[in-house]
């Protein structure tokens, strides 16, 4: 698996830490390794920028490496479909293109909808994803059992099908980024702590580490649900909230199923990795607050029960081990992007929910776009965060987990 | 040169540590994750004291060992994890 000449994703600091930088990224989950290699990447050629990413423990610790690795372009939003399609598109290309594999398989996404209400909801959405040249199309239970003979349709109306939708298994994702931006130049530090920002009036121009301080003219958030430990040192309160999120797989099988089955009522999901395990999660509120990362023998009962009933030939296969992550929820599931009104040299790209995988290649690749050439303005306004203090909430109902 | 496998689950071996540790990672959760040792059946009983030995043999950072266990302690079937959920549940749908 490991090509040797590009094995190289450094895991400890190696190099002292630098006094100064052009860019500095808090987190080196896939947001913050994405935006510095594409900034390093779109840059090239010009004066090298001096960009420093600072991780406090290993790659693949904080949700980048503790997810389902699903994506999809089966959104609700018109902004999340065309982002989205952009996105899957990259990850079909990132193997070739970073020389890792990355285990990706388009197998398709499965929404099934229980109740006419939801059934009414899908069929809106997969004609909105038509327009923008998805092949997304609602389908009846008879053919729902075509694609996966094994689920019980008894309960379900209808499912909404896009056989473009996928899995990629998330820690290569997260190192091919790692390796592809240090290679161009980007000084990553993991085991380096942000403690503090450093200001001079209202303006970010630094960070304070477990290391030493790094002084920059812009300071990015990409912290995911610890986003909002960082701006409070500056006295700004984000909207969004970590909120733990379960998932479990099992002992690996033969492969035998094709798309990644959701359910939207029980926020049930379910898929087959490239490793034959089922890898799924499933909704559940009742969490304790706050960054925990703990597991649940709850959880294991809620999925177990859901899983079973929607998949009874299931039932004796067994679950080898379970783990948690944070969601970074926002009050409105779309993300908190671009500079801080309050704090000017501070930069957020963070909130993704439970999606901020799948969204990451082409963020990482619009934010580097927005902080160098201004472009995407529409965009960075649109999910800025002054939209909470000017009451200009956005939506996005086809939330999973 | 024959295979040395430390992790009987998933079948690593002792050259893929070595190579591990060359390409940078030196904390056991890194390790783990590079090479996926310790996420097979046995989850980690069986190879992960080794594999911990041969990261400190080889300079790693040992300060923070061991890797997070993970749940169940065993292998157990869906049907029998089912059960663990309570009639008054209301997320159970
Ligand atoms: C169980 C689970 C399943 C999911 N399934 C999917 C899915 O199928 N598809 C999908 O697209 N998304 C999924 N997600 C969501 C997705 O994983 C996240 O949205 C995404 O990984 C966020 O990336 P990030 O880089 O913003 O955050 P993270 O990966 O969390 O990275 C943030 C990093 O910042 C570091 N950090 C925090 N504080 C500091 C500090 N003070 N100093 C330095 N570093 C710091 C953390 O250690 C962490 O590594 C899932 C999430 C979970 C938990």
């Amino acid at each position: 698996m490991i090509d040797r000449e590009h094995a190289r994703p450094p895991a400890l600091p190696s190099a002292p830490l630098p006094e100064s930088a052009d860019v500095v990224i808090i987190g080196g989950g896939i947001m913050g390794l994405a935006t510095a290699w594409n900034l390093a990447r779109l840059h090239e050629g010009k004066t090298p920028l001096r960009i420093v990413v600072i991780e406090k423990g290993y790659l693949c610790g904080g949700a980048s490496g503790r997810n389902g690795g699903g994506v999809r372009a089966q959104w609700a939003s018109e902004t999340n479909i065309r982002l989205m399609k952009r996105s899957i598109a990259l990850c079909a290309d990132f193997a070739t293109r970073m020389r890792i594999n990355v285990w990706f398989r388009r197998g398709g996404y499965l929404f099934l909808a229980r109740t006419d209400e939801r059934a009414k909801q899908l069929a809106a959405s997969a004609e909105l994803q038509r327009e923008h040249g998805l092949p997304t199309r609602v389908i009846e239970p008879g053919e729902v059992k075509e694609i996966v003979p094994e689920l019980d349709v008894s309960r379900v109306v209808c499912a909404s099908w896009n056989p473009d939708d996928g899995v990629v298994f998330p820690w290569p994702f997260v190192w091919g980024y790692a390796r592809a931006a240090v290679s161009l130049g980007v000084s990553l530090h993991t085991h380096t702590a942000v403690e503090d920002l450093v200001t001079e009036g209202s303006r970010v121009v630094g960070v304070v580490t477990s290391r030493g301080v790094v002084r920059a003219p812009r300071v990015l958030v990409c912290a995911g649900a610890w986003s909002p430990t960082i701006t409070e040192k500056v006295g700004v309160t984000l909207p969004s909230k970590p909120h733990r999120h379960e998932i479990c797989s099992t002992e690996p099988l033969k492969p035998f199923l094709r798309p990644l089955v959701g359910d939207l009522q029980n926020g049930l999901y379910f898929s087959q990795s490239m490793r034959g395990e089922i890898v799924g999660g499933i909704s559940n509120e009742r969490v304790p607050e706050g960054l925990d990362q703990r597991s649940s023998a709850r959880f294991l009962g809620l999925y177990a029960k859901a899983l079973s009933e929607a998949m009874p030939i299931l039932g004796h296969v067994k679950i080898l081990r379970q783990w948690a992550g944070c969601y970074d929820l926002t009050p409105d599931g779309n993300p908190l992007c671009g500079e801080v009104d309050e704090a000017p040299g501070l930069f957020l790209m963070s909130g993704f929910m439970g999606h901020g995988f799948m969204i990451a290649p082409i963020m990482g690749e619009l934010f580097a776009k927005h902080l160098l050439f201004g472009e995407e303005r529409e965009l960075f306004d649109r999910w800025n965060l002054r939209r909470y203090r000017e009451g200009k909430l956005l939506s996005e109902s086809m939330i999973l987990g | 040169m024959s295979k040395i496998i430390v992790c009987r689950c998933e079948d690593v071996t002792l050259h893929e540590i070595d190579e591990a540790i060359e390409a940078g990672h030196k904390d056991l959760e890194s390790v783990k994750r590079f090479t996926g040792f310790g996420t097979g059946f046995c989850q980690g009983k069986q190879c992960v004291a080794l594999c911990a030995r041969l990261l400190a043999e080889r300079g790693g950072e040992v300060a923070t060992m061991p890797i997070t266990p993970r749940p169940p302690f065993h292998p157990v079937a869906i049907h029998a994890l089912a059960q663990l959920v309570r009639d008054d549940d209301e997320d159970a749908t």
